[in-house]
């Protein structure tokens, strides 16, 4: 299969990936870079479980193919905690506000949150819930995953 | 009750830190050397003879690795009633029928591989409507039983039958009688984690399976007997759970991919993976049972049931999985909700080539429920008694014994009625119809075990190092439910140390003692009371060895002050407050004197005791390790369908405010309030996610969610086309916690896992009928079915 030589910054990190050129940015993330935190949870954009930052915006890495992110920024769940292990906001307010559960929306859900804060740092509850209107849960019901938002929010300022 | 430091607090899930870092291991992330992915074809007819399959060209394909038929293992019947194969060889009874499996050196390969098989079939005449079904010269969906005699008809061999007094004198008694027909659709657990599982043989055979099921110990029950059919007898077999991203169920069989799995592992020689996609979790995993129910109610003047008549149909599909078990469940709400003196019940469950179900977040109980609550708002509309006040009168009470023989302890029911009435304004909001409404529904459920097997015991197993790190080895799953930071709690109350200092090890079967399985809402009940004896154990072990050593270490201690000082004067200490282990406690890493908790002397950190006691040579050394099996003294289901299988049981009551848009037929809910009597709540800030979400998932089942089957096929496998509810479908939900205290519970606590799901959808209902004045009695409650009801009302 053609691949491809695609170059962009992961994490802070200037990397290069020698893919097969039908490769997703979710399958290059998992399968060449071993970062399994991005997950598939449906394959057709729906879900949201495979959602990562790519220049500011929260995307469905299922869907976005690997060549566009040549010379763009990424970033994953991996990528957001301090260099010596000390959590994002988000992901403090999710665990003290029982924001994840079984946790496979999780990684997803903070990055899609993350993006939102980034450009909005105070969101009402509706800016929140459009926030992550493409990220799916079975467990919470929302109800904590929006209020871990609210809490991060707050934590920023 | 003593002051705790960690049960009861709403301690974060820090424990599970792994979960919001993308560290956390599923199984889509698990990978094992020289795996190999495996990938199923499935029958591409509801019904069908099976007359050749080519698999040439799939071998040929480039990576492939093997291609297996039916005719390529072993004709080993599998499943609740042994009604099907691992892979059909003669006739497909429904679309998942799975007819061929490839194992390939990527998952790219091997589903290309099975697009390259060829199946050549014979169509045969199907039935998918169970009342068809039933009929005398419907189609057949099986020729045979399981040891290959004669069916004749559709209906399955199953016992459900439940009758307790005398129906006709009740009918006769009743002031008021009413009578619904009500029906539930098919529905998907929706976990956002699809299934799968890797099958690794070691040289010997013996088989290490990664698997997510929340029975570990029943698969091992399952393999073992397929093992012994397939030549593997005596072959051990090991189950660990990766971290599993949800279940509501569906992990409660072995399902027909795990056996795959192990095939293609067998045939291979190598590890293989399984892994569903979201089309296949749709399409190929058993969803909730669908159920028909013709429910009749009586009561005296006064408002009192005196009889409920109950007779359910149930799609079984093709074969025979837990769903068709789901009424031993059901009687449970139809015995023993509310006070009914005179009950009859029968489930009949039939085959159809429809696909088949399972397990769902409360097994039976959501279906049941509905038609026992849509009953009580008809029979209460029939007294002309208000539909919470006929609830009140009605209630279960502390102290019962049901029809079914429960007994019921602790019963918080009360309490959740009313607090359901007051938070909704019931009295002011109800009866007003204009598009808005008030309804409510109530709920019975296991919450102290589940005596379905044998055992319904939890094992648990409790060890410390020299530095104070507690090792838990936990029988059970940890599927999301928040178990990791509940038992790690109780362990911290029990044995006195804190939740960071706990290491837990979930899921193993080579490690834990046994489980009947993380279901039935039983985890924290079961695993918290094994917990609690265990760490007793572990706790006596500290003890005795601090009454041996707090003497010798303060004797010691004084002993190099006077060296360094000749002035120093020896305290004069009462060394008989440390005389005995049952004087002292360890609480917060500390031990100490029961009588003088803060001794300035005698209060000695754990880690202390432990690095002094532990390895210390020869003939001295020892570790504290301790294990407890806790099984309670409850009942299984006589033949009559009656026993106490369960410790205790959880009630609670769902009400909520709807507004009905009579032009769309769109329901909103203003508001949802889920009042549960939870024995005692064990982390506030954890149990309200399982009330949430339980709520949530409750809703979807009320309005929106079914599977569509059209002449057997899913039509709508697409989380988009099936509508579960997303963040943008807001449900202002508030819980009411009623914490009675359980006297078996551990530290009060019953189980909750499931009960926020069943009240749910009856209580929508009722509120859509306070609105508009039509009854929907067939879910979900869709605008469709609205509009429709309110043009015929017309």
């Amino acid at each position: 299969m053609k691949k491809v030589s695609v170059s962009f910054t992961l994490n802070g990190d200037p990397v290069t990936a020698d893919v097969p050129v039908t490769w997703t940015l979710l399958k290059t993330l998992r399968d060449y870079f071993e970062l399994t935190g991005a997950k598939e949870g449906c394959g057709v954009g729906e879900c949201g479980a495979c959602t990562v930052i790519v220049d500011g915006q929260a995307v469905n890495s299922c869907l976005y193919p690997i060549p566009e992110v040549e010379g763009r920024s990424v970033t994953t769940i991996e990528g957001i905690a301090e260099k010596d292990g000390s959590l994002h906001p988000i992901q403090t307010a999710f665990l003290e506000n029982n924001g994840v559960q079984c946790g496979f929306c999780t990684s997803g859900m903070i990055m899609s949150a993350k993006a939102l804060l980034d450009q909005n740092p105070d969101p009402n509850e509706e800016d929140i819930r459009k926030g992550i209107a493409g990220n799916f849960c079975r467990c919470t019901g929302y109800v904590q995953i929006v209020e871990s938002i609210e809490m991060a929010a707050k934590a920023d300022k | 009750m003593p002051d705790h430091l960690f049960v009861g607090k709403s301690i974060p899930r820090t424990i599970e830190a792994d979960k919001v870092t993308g560290k956390a291991v599923y199984i889509n992330d698990l990978k094992r050397p020289g795996m190999l992915y495996g990938k199923i074809l499935y029958s591409s007819h509801a019904h069908a003879r099976i007359k050749s399959i080519d698999t040439s060209m799939a071998k040929q394909l480039q990576g492939v690795r093997a291609v297996l038929t039916g005719q390529d293992i072993p004709d080993v019947r599998v499943g609740f009633l042994k009604d099907q194969t691992v892979l059909k060889k003669d006739v497909v009874r429904q679309f998942r029928d799975e007819v061929a499996a490839v194992a390939a050196i990527s998952p790219e390969i091997a589903e290309e591989a099975v697009s390259l098989i060829k199946v050549e079939y014979e169509k045969l005449p199907a039935v998918f409507d169970p009342f068809e079904a039933m009929k005398e010269g419907a189609p057949l969906v099986h020729e045979t039983d399981a040891r290959g005699r004669p069916l004749k008809s559709n209906i399955l061999p199953l016992p459900w039958k439940f009758a307790v007094g005398d129906m006709e004198q009740a009918r006769k008694d009743a002031a008021y009688i009413a009578k619904d027909t009500v029906s539930t659709t098919w529905v998907n657990q929706c976990c956002m984690g699809t299934s799968g599982c890797i099958a690794e043989f070691d040289q010997n055979n013996n088989l290490t399976l990664y698997d997510q099921t929340n029975v570990i110990f029943g698969h091992i029950g399952r393999i073992s007997e397929y093992f012994e059919r397939i030549g593997l007898a005596g072959k051990k077999i090991r189950v660990v759970n990766p971290v599993v991203g949800g279940s509501f169920g569906t992990k409660l069989d072995t399902d027909i991919y795990e056996f795959i799995a192990i095939q293609l592992a067998l045939n291979t020689r190598k590890p293989v993976k399984i892994l569903f996609d979201r089309e296949e979790e749709f399409c190929a995993l058993p969803p909730r049972q669908p159920a028909v129910f013709t429910i009749e109610q009586g009561c005296d003047k006064e408002g009192r049931l005196i009889f409920r008549h109950c007779e359910a149909i149930l799609d079984n599909g093709a074969y025979t999985s837990w769903g068709a078990t789901t009424p031993s469940v059901m009687i449970m709400p139809m015995s023993s909700l509310y006070r009914v003196p005179n009950v009859y019940f029968k489930a009949t469950c039939v085959y159809t080539n429809n696909i088949y179900a399972q397990a769902m977040r409360g097994y039976g109980n959501p279906q049941a429920t509905f038609a026992v609550e849509t009953s009580m708002d008809s029979l209460a509309e029939a007294a002309g008694i208000d539909p919470a006040e006929f609830r009140f009168i009605n209630r279960n009470r502390p102290g019962d014994e049901t029809p079914m023989n429960l007994k019921i302890t602790s019963c918080g029911l009360e309490e959740c009625i009313t607090a359901v009435r007051d938070r909704l304004q019931w009295d002011q909001k109800r009866g007003k119809q204009r598009g808005r409404g008030v309804g409510m529904a109530s709920l019975i459920h296991v919450a102290g075990g589940a005596r379905v097997t044998k055992s319904d015991g939890h094992g648990i197993r409790v060890k410390l190092d020299e530095f104070g790190h507690v090792d838990v080895i936990e029988s059970g799953t940890d599927q999301g439910q928040g178990s990791p930071t509940v038992i790690s709690q109780i362990v911290s109350e029990a044995l006195g140390v804190r939740p960071e200092d706990i290491f837990l090890t979930f899921g193993d079967t080579a490690l834990a003692l046994w489980d009947a399985g993380t279901h039935a809402s039983r985890h924290t009940f079961m695993a918290g009371n094994a917990a609690v004896i265990a760490c007793a154990k572990a706790k006596r072990q500290i003890l005795d060895m601090a009454v041996e050593l707090i003497p010798r270490l303060v004797k010691g201690e004084f002993k190099r002050m006077k060296r360094k000082d000749p002035e120093f004067v020896e305290p004069d200490l009462d060394y008989g407050l440390i005389a005995n282990p049952e004087d002292m406690d360890i609480r917060d890493r500390m031990i100490f004197p029961k009588k003088d908790p803060d001794h300035p002397y005698f209060k000695v950190p754990i880690s202390e005791i432990l690095r002094n006691g532990l390895h210390v040579g020869i003939g001295e050394s020892r570790v504290v390790a301790a294990e407890a099996f806790y099984d309670p003294p409850t009942e299984m289901l006589n033949r009559d369908m009656k026993g106490n299988l369960s410790m205790t049981y959880a009630f609670g009551t769902t009400g909520v405010e709807v507004e009905v848009d009579e032009e769309t037929g769109e329901v909103q809910i203003l508001k949802l309030v889920a009042a549960h009597d939870v024995g005692k709540a064990m982390n506030p800030t954890l149990l309200l996610g399982q009330i949430y979400g339980a709520g949530y998932t409750g809703v979807g089942y009320g309005l929106t969610e079914e599977i569509k089957v059209r002449n057997g096929r899913v039509m709508n496998p697409s989380f988009r086309d099936y509508q579960m509810l997303t963040a943008m479908d807001v449900v202002p939900i508030e819980a009411v916690i009623v914490e009675p205290g359980d006297k078996d519970g551990p530290y009060g606590a019953k189980g909750v896992g499931e009960p926020g799901l069943v009240p749910t959808a009856p209580a929508i209902a009722n509120a859509v009928y306070d609105a508009i004045g039509v009854r929907i009695r067939d879910l979900p409650i869709t605008p469709e079915k609205i509009l429709t009801a309110l043009k015929e009302r017309k």
